[in-house]
């Protein structure tokens, strides 16, 4: 018999993790071809390359707009509600650096909730500066030089930031095959999430009281 | 109700990092200018002495690569010429090889960029221009030169004066290599006392002139004399 699955993220959320993760590739593979020299020279057709990196820039907006709003993005919005609330037990999982063996989780650990607010925060900030870079007619000089100063190092930060998202999800491939597949063995969640493994375990359709599942569980399909 | 686990309880710390680093890093459009000129003047001590290179991955300090056509142009130096002409006694055409066997001249100098960006101490290696120029033996009557790029399209001009100063080189070596495609090589102008986009890349013809036209950069706005500090609307240090 296969080991029991919880149901960790929906359609939508795995939808929206990997067209925001497709984008941000190209942004990053075409903006280093695009500032590195070494690489320029290696790849040429930059013309190419910028138009590539623009259009791929200005969607970054939608994956995120058609996932959350209505029945479609239900679980989404209950997660991000997740994502912004910092529990105590969060603080002091803080505090031990993940050390503190008596934390006991919700859905999210405080390490991928200050993750998700930095990398929001990076594709907004990113999304701007490109755009006064990209279409500097009416704006001073000074904003250029502005924009050309905090798109380079935001991109340092968020490849960095990028990097570690990655190691960290191929060290746990239990977490990493909830992203791409949508479920994760019940004893990974009751080990490293008991918070929300409880919250999902009493979420069966069968002995739910209230009539709506909580945690983002729905019967298997 | 959802009161379970950390769905509604907890402090609402995710969304205020958030919307702080969000408005820390696009108001950077407004403060990032003067960020950037504290730390190119910070760290440019440090990188001109740092041997690891691990600075040079940081994005101050350094060159951002631009070109005014699709592609870059690339050239090996076996098929490089230079010609010079125009209002000149002795036009002639050079290759690699001549252009070596002249008098060279090294410089040490920062790359300053119209759009902020300054590299400190870059070190190149060239001939004069004014050197070139006399070769050719301009007429009284030439009063500019007209410079031209092998991709086609850009075009720069200097005053014969501006020409002749010794910090305008013909530059084949950046930094003890030759200068990659990226960087306008195998052969670009290099004039350090003006902005970046008068040391011109991939140089291929200088034509002397009694009246120059407006070259690719001035054609779009920029000041055709492009005095670091003293133009284009900018306070930077001379160079």
């Amino acid at each position: 018999m296969a080991a029991p699955l919880l149901e960790r993220f929906d359609r939508t959320e795995r939808f929206l993790h990997w067209a925001n993760a497709t984008l941000v590739g190209v942004l990053v593979a075409t903006g280093a071809c695009l500032y590195w020299g070494d690489l320029a020279s290696l790849v040429g057709r930059r013309a190419l390359l910028k138009e590539i990196h623009v259009i791929a820039g200005l969607a970054l907006p939608v994956p995120f707009l058609l996932s959350l709003p209505g029945r479609r993005g239900r679980a989404l919005r209950r997660d991000l509600g997740a994502l912004n609330r910092f529990s105590p037990d969060d603080f002091r999982w803080l505090r031990s650096r993940g050390r503190d063996a008596t934390v006991r989780l919700g859905k999210f650990n405080p390490g991928q909730k200050l993750n998700s607010a930095f990398v929001a925060a990076a594709l907004v900030t990113m999304l701007a500066t490109g755009s006064v870079l990209k279409f500097f007619g009416p704006f001073p000089l000074s904003w250029r030089t502005g924009a050309t100063f905090v798109h380079d190092w935001t991109a340092l930060a968020l490849g960095l930031a990028i990097t570690g998202h990655i190691l960290l999800a191929v060290g746990d491939p239990d977490a990493l095959r909830g992203m791409a597949f949508g479920r994760v063995p019940a004893a990974w969640a009751r080990r490293k999430r008991p918070r929300w493994y409880e919250t999902v375990a009493v979420a069966d359709p069968g002995d739910d009281v209230s009539g709506e599942p909580v945690g983002t569980a729905t019967p298997a399909p | 109700m959802r009161t379970i686990g950390d769905m509604d309880d907890g402090a609402p710390v995710g969304r205020r990092v958030f919307l702080g680093l969000a408005a820390f890093g696009v108001s950077g459009i407004l403060w990032g200018s003067r960020a950037a000129g504290l730390m190119e003047r910070l760290l440019a001590p440090v990188s001109v002495k740092d041997g690891s290179g691990l600075l040079g991955l940081l994005p101050t300090g350094r060159f951002r690569i631009y070109s005014v056509i699709g592609t870059l142009p690339s050239r090996a130096p076996a098929d490089w010429h230079l010609t010079v002409d125009g209002l000149a006694d002795a036009p002639f055409t050079i290759g690699w090889d001549d252009l070596l066997a002249m008098p060279a001249v090294e410089l040490t100098k920062d790359f300053q960029c119209v759009t902020g960006w300054r590299v400190p101490q870059v070190k190149w290696k060239g001939v004069r221009l004014a050197d070139v120029v006399a070769r050719a033996r301009p007429q009284a009557a030439a009063t500019a030169v007209e410079i031209e790029s092998f991709d086609g399209v850009y075009t720069e001009t200097l005053t014969l004066d501006q020409a002749r100063r010794d910090d305008v080189i013909v530059a084949y070596q950046m930094e003890g290599k030759a200068i990659s495609a990226a960087h306008g090589g195998p052969v670009r102008l290099y004039v350090a006392p003006m902005y970046g986009y008068k040391s011109l890349k991939w140089l291929q013809r200088i034509t002397l002139v009694a009246r120059p036209e407006r070259g690719y950069w001035e054609e779009q706005g920029y000041d055709v004399d492009a005095w670091i500090g003293r133009s284009n609307g900018r306070s930077d240090q001379p160079v």
